[in-house]
């Protein structure tokens, strides 16, 4: 049998592609890119193999999910550069993705409460962008819609069974709410790049994610027996580049082979 | 007229079905030593995959671009899945997986002696694809035909997972040795480390493999590890020689009177120092597995206890 | 030994419509949700499948090996059960 990973890929990039959408595009890139980074720190230390493979699902779609976003961020950029230039020669403040995604693992409660409330915006946006004007855009999100759909299931059903499990499992779900709930509004909060592409109508406006995705949550917390957290103050800063500390570590990591090996092919 | 039945010990039947390669099946009697053995076998094949999966799951993070981060990460993950396939036949014979897994823990259940060597470079990689799958092939096989049906049938979806394994492997060494030198350099360097482990992975040689008589004889193995060993040898050589590398044994030479490869000799000192838990990672492998497993447990518990709840209040699954 | 270990499930998959559901393996899970997705987690990498089901190991009810001489030899002299029993004319066609 031959290996067979199906290998994402971008169609040629229409003539009236909007430049504009470069910056947006490699946002969406590197939110899933150190997103899947940090899911995959997690193979083979899973808390049960089941759930292990279950992980590494997850990062693998998020990964073709990104290499789908770079190439099509490279096209749209047109200076040559490659989707692992782009992945793997930007330094930490180029880099565009919210907070959230690159906070560290910490126990599983946090990395549940990091991937529901990614989930939640995630699988709400790829609903708008999958009829979106853009057609590239509009074709991977197509894609990916499905499979945010499977991680947002996945990632409720682990809140309601940490929640209304076991006493510990919910002090660690408590913990891990109070720790990361902050990092939740900054990704439906638009920087002056968003704000400008929504108005052109080639972004969603967040605005109207909103409903849904609290809907959503209520009714897992509420399954959960957990209250729902309100008026959670917005750590913002990952989408303009002012990112935490965890994110130069994660980086380091990275991008250690090509910084090390500079130009060479793998 | 007496029928067979009433003339043979059931020991006698038993290994009649065996030698017209009738397959075992888990209601099925057997003698306790086979059982015994078969889950001896299995669940140290399963904890290698589970081990295994560490010295290349600490290259994920730092693969060198997307795609083989991808790759690495979709190769590792599929270890896990042979675990828990082996896993899951070795609990056809009545043991569990927590038991196993106490085993692994304890230090009582062994697991493959390769896994106990540090992966240092990204030319690792390439080398546990191409020679430490290769090999694990060549013992995987034959394997698909064993005498016990569950083993037979993990090992027929285990195999056409591999292929893929080794193959990545070896494109990973292919694409160093078509290079930069450094990266050539970097392939060679990783293949001096990796063979002669390899080589050890066969187990010791026959004359000192006091199990694999009977266990031939029951057909749970199907070849003699220096069999395999020099199976192994004759189809990397030739490998190695396309790549342009150099195998770290000088006494490599083909005979042509044998039709094989003649080699050098094992460290069997190493070997069994390894075996016995003075290989350089064997600490750090066996606590990372502790580790997950006690981290885990809480989340298993907290699972297994909405489970008995949502079972108490019979509510329909929601979510 | 800790109590946290998940019960065992029985998966068995349709590879494509039309086709029975076959055995594949078994997995662990604490609820039939999670199995039926640990299943498609474990055993549908690799487009194996349009269909789960899982069952839970222990509600799985076996024939026992000392009955089948009882059980399944009876039918092997039932020969007339086979169409290639009967013969037919060559001439009457569409049986």
């Amino acid at each position: 049998m031959s290996a067979t990973l199906p290998e994402p890929t971008a169609a040629a990039v229409p003539a009236s592609a909007p430049r504009s959408l470069f910056p947006f595009v490699l946002q969406l890139a590197d939110t899933s890119l150190i997103l899947a980074h940090r899911l995959s720190e997690w193979c083979g230390h899973g808390p049960v193999l089941e759930q292990d493979l279950a992980m590494a699902n997850i990062a693998l779609d998020l990964l073709g999910e990104a290499r789908s976003y770079y190439q099509y961020a490279a096209e749209l950029e047109d200076q040559g550069r490659t989707e692992d230039d782009l992945a793997y020669l930007r330094s930490a403040v180029e880099y565009r993705n919210p907070l959230l995604v690159e906070q560290p693992n910490g126990d599983f409660a946090h990395t549940i409460v990091r991937q529901f409330l990614f989930d939640n915006f995630h699988y709400h946006l790829l609903r708008e962008l999958k009829d979106g004007p853009d057609a590239q855009l509009a074709a991977i999100a197509e894609k990916s819609v499905k499979e945010a759909a499977y991680h947002l299931k996945w990632s409720s059903e682990w809140v309601i069974r940490l929640g209304d499990g076991t006493e510990e499992s919910r002090k660690r779900l408590d913990k891990a709410i109070a720790t990361l709930w902050r990092f939740g509004g900054e990704l439906t909060t638009p920087t002056e790049t968003e704000k400008g592409l929504q108005a052109t109508g080639l972004v969603p406006d967040y605005a109207t994610l909103l409903p849904a995705m609290q809907a959503h949550a209520e009714h897992v917390f509420a399954e959960a027996t957990v209250p729902l957290p309100t008026a959670v103050f917005a750590q913002l800063g990952g989408k303009t580049g002012r990112h935490s500390e965890h994110l130069g570590y994660l980086l380091s990591e990275l991008q250690y082979m090509q910084r090390t090996y500079p130009g060479l092919k793998w | 007229m007496e029928t067979l039945e009433q003339v043979l010990t059931p020991e006698e039947q038993f290994q009649a079905r065996i030698d017209a390669d009738v397959r075992i099946e888990p209601k099925d009697w057997m003698p306790d030593a086979y059982r015994k053995t078969l889950i001896r076998q299995i669940s140290q094949h399963a904890h290698s995959e589970l081990v295994g999966m560490l010295p290349e799951g600490n290259w994920i993070t730092r693969a060198p671009s997307l795609k083989r981060k991808s790759i690495l990460l979709a190769k590792v993950q599929d270890e896990a899945g042979h675990g828990l396939y082996l896993y899951s036949a070795a609990e056809t014979l009545g043991t569990t997986r927590d038991q196993m897994l106490a085993d692994l823990h304890s230090g009582k259940a062994k697991y493959s002696s390769i896994f106990n060597y540090p992966t240092l470079s990204w030319a690792d990689m390439g080398c546990v694809g191409w020679l430490v799958d290769g090999a694990a092939i060549l013992n995987q096989v034959p394997l698909c035909r064993t005498s016990y049906g569950p083993y037979a049938r993990a090992m027929v979806r285990v195999c056409k997972e591999e292929s893929f394994h080794q193959r990545q492997g070896f494109e990973v060494m292919q694409t160093l040795c078509e290079g930069a030198p450094e990266q050539k350099a970097m392939a060679q360097e990783a293949l001096n480390r990796w063979w002669w482990p390899t080589l050890m992975m066969f187990g010791p040689k026959d004359a000192d493999s006091p199990n694999t008589e009977q266990s031939m004889k029951w057909r749970i193995k199907r070849f003699t590890n220096d069999e395999l060993r020099q199976k192994f040898v004759d189809m990397m050589v030739p490998q190695a020689e396309f790549l342009g590398l150099t195998v770290p044994d000088p006494l490599v030479k083909w005979n042509e009177e044998r039709q094989a490869y003649d080699f050098g000799e094992v460290n069997w000192d190493e070997f069994w120092a390894v075996v016995k838990g003075n290989g350089l990672c064997n600490h750090e492998r066996l606590q990372a597995r502790v580790d997950a497993h006690e981290e885990g447990a809480w989340v298993r518990e907290a699972a297994n206890a909405h489970a008995a709840k949502r079972a108490a209040r019979g509510a329909a699954v929601a979510a | 030994m800790n109590q946290s270990e998940w019960p065992l499930w029985e998966v068995f998959i349709r590879s494509k419509q039309g086709l029975d559901h076959k055995h594949v393996g078994s997995l662990h899970a604490a609820d039939a949700t999670m199995a039926v997705q640990n299943a498609r987690d474990v055993y549908t990498r690799r487009l194996e499948g349009v269909s789960i089901w899982v069952v839970e190991s222990k509600h799985i009810h076996a024939s026992n090996p000392d009955d089948s001489e009882a059980f399944f030899d009876p039918a092997a002299d039932k020969v007339y059960r086979h169409p290639t029993f009967y013969e037919v004319p060559e001439s009457i066609k569409h049986m």
